[in-house]
């Protein structure tokens, strides 16, 4: 019986600090971001590659590479968003005539286990995307 | 004035793609956090970072508070002639900071 009780309480004590972090976005708000930044073309689940692990230790510092396979030329832009942090939108990018490759490598802050989508626009109105759902055991947003 | 770490090849072949790496020092408050008072603490982040080659644009960036503090960026750059690769960030005081590579393509 005391071992329940210290149970609950000591439940309840946890949730309290994560109290300020409940701010977050929403898949509904990025499927709109990505719609706005798609416009009317198909979104179609190939090309791009979204290099992110599964199970995240630290989600304040998360190894994060974003590739397209088509030629520099061919890609517009590319952006990142994640549905679980406060704001949702992560990186937006868009390559010059002297890149060597449609690819960036950076480290990102994840709010919480969530799903991370990438989105490329290539030149020809093609619009492409990549999400890995993953598992953040320590959340950006509890140290202060 | 930050500190930048500037990982670029030397000597590079033609047309070949190599790797540039970049580490900024810089905290990337994000604005979401809160001090011991509780009060906000206000952003601080780089927004945007634009890489060239003589001139040509490499690559535009447009930061957000999610890229992590002391921000590690690596992109892929093909050169056809020797020359110096500028990279330029600015953060949300609009401080505007350069930092150059030269790189020799044989």
């Amino acid at each position: 019986m005391m071992r329940r009780r210290f149970l609950v309480l000591g439940g309840a004590g946890l949730i309290v600090p994560l109290a300020p972090c409940v701010a977050r976005a929403t898949p509904a708000q990025v499927a709109a971001l990505i719609a706005e930044l798609v416009g009317d073309a198909p979104l179609q689940d190939a090309r791009v590659k979204l290099d992110l692990p599964v199970m995240v230790e630290n989600g304040n510092s998360v190894g994060m590479t974003v590739s397209v396979a088509a030629s520099v030329g061919a890609v517009r832009s590319i952006d990142v968003f994640a549905e679980g942090n406060p704001l949702p939108h992560v990186l937006s990018l868009r390559f010059g005539p002297c890149a060597g490759a449609p690819r960036f490598a950076t480290r990102i802050r994840l709010a919480t286990s969530q799903t991370v989508i990438a989105v490329a626009k290539l030149a020809d109105g093609s619009c492409w995307r990549d999400s890995v759902d993953l598992l953040v055991t320590l959340a950006a947003c509890i140290d202060n | 004035m930050v500190r930048v770490l500037i990982n670029v090849p030397k000597q590079v072949k033609r047309g070949e793609p190599f790797d540039v790496k970049l580490l900024i020092s810089h905290p990337m408050e994000s604005g979401q956090r809160r001090d011991a008072m509780g009060q906000a603490i206000p952003r601080d982040i780089i927004n945007r970072f634009v890489c060239s080659f003589n001139g040509e644009e490499v690559l535009r960036a447009e930061l957000f508070p999610a890229i992590a503090a002391n921000p590690f960026l690596s992109f892929v750059v093909a050169v056809q002639e020797s020359g110096t690769l500028t990279m330029t960030f600015t953060d949300d005081h609009d401080t505007l900071q350069t930092e150059t590579a030269s790189i020799i393509a044989a």
